[in-house]
């Protein structure tokens, strides 16, 4: 599969995620999310972010329990818990978020 | 899961990394099964010290560098890691030169380990 | 505790690591190439016969025999065949395979 952005071609995998996380741009997250039928707010960005600032330390997607308390760490309570992501993320923070993200789908994450 | 409920599990980590696929199957495991909230364990001895040895760099082999997911390990709860005193000594290592913490143990202190386990995973 | 080991004592180190970390009174169960260990005259035999004093050392007779070396069985070692591995497992309360 692939998804296609400003007549650039980009190689996913059967379930969409980006196969080459150094070609992510903000483009291409933008078009993954409009596929997942999420409008991108400062909140969700700052959450891909941090995916991507976690996978770059420690080269793996973090579970969502790791995520969620990470995150909690980071931008305080409020923002550290499954509610706050979930109202982001709907079908999943981990799975989603990572998508939007370029990361590969979460380990364990089926 | 439950407190009376949660087993001793300890991963046994024993093969260099890169040459063989155990190393990484071993971290996969570990990861996955961090969620399942259980006493676990790691303990490397042998060649399995290699994994931690600091400073991997992989890019010329063109295989993925996990040695930064073991620093993830603290974030899955999953922080009693143990390292072969008598493995360290052969290869000229110390503990200075693993790239997370760890704590030092002799091979017979870390069969006494195995003994209370209810599940050994060996790699 | 058993602790099983596979490989052949002459190539890896695996039996020695084994017998490091072994408490007294566990069971060392010896199959496939870690046959060999379980056989007289190979250059590690004096390291199995003083480790069993200490420890009960199996071996797998199928992995023996069909190697040709079940005539050279050295003393202290018990034969097993796989009903008996099966109930090895089943009498300890956990297992480490030194792979």
């Amino acid at each position: 599969m692939a998804i296609v952005v400003d007549g650039k071609t980009y190689e996913t995998d059967e379930e969409g995620y980006l196969v080459n996380l150094a070609e992510w741009n903000e483009d291409i997250a933008k078009l993954i999310a409009g596929e997942e039928k999420i409008d991108m707010t400062p909140n969700h960005w700052e959450v891909v972010n941090f995916l991507r600032e976690y996978y770059n330390e420690f080269q793996i997607a973090p579970a969502v329990r790791v995520l969620t308390k990470s995150i909690g760490k980071k931008l305080g309570p409020e923002k550290g818990n499954s509610q706050y992501l979930y109202e982001l993320f709907p079908y999943g923070p981990a799975k989603q978020a990572c998508k939007i993200a370029g990361l590969p789908k979460p380990t364990g994450c089926i | 899961m439950s407190e009376g409920t949660a087993k001793k599990i300890m991963y046994v980590n024993r093969k260099a990394p890169y040459g063989t696929i155990y190393a990484l199957e071993s971290l996969e495991v570990v990861l996955i099964a961090a969620a399942f909230d259980q006493e676990v364990s790691l303990v490397f001895m042998d060649d399995g010290v290699y994994q931690l040895k600091k400073g991997h760099q992989t890019k010329g082999i063109e295989m993925k560098n996990f040695q930064p997911t073991y620093r993830a390990l603290d974030d899955y709860d999953v922080n009693k890691l143990y390292v072969e005193k008598e493995a360290l000594q052969a290869r000229g290592l110390s503990q200075e030169d693993m790239c997370v913490p760890v704590e030092v143990k002799s091979a017979a202190e870390i069969g006494k380990l195995m003994e209370e386990q209810d599940v050994l995973l060996s790699f | 505790m058993l602790h099983i080991v596979n490989k052949s004592p002459l190539e890896r180190s695996a039996l020695d690591s084994c017998l490091a970390a072994a408490q007294p009174g566990a069971a060392v169960l010896l199959i496939e190439d870690g046959v060999y260990a379980a056989t007289r005259g190979h250059a590690g035999e004096g390291k199995l016969r003083a480790a069993s004093a200490h420890l009960q050392i199996y071996v797998l007779a199928p992995d023996l025999e069909a190697r040709g070396m079940a005539q050279s069985l050295a003393d202290g070692v018990k034969p097993i065949d796989y009903a008996g591995f099966v109930e090895l497992v089943a009498q300890h309360r956990n297992c480490q395979s030194w792979l």
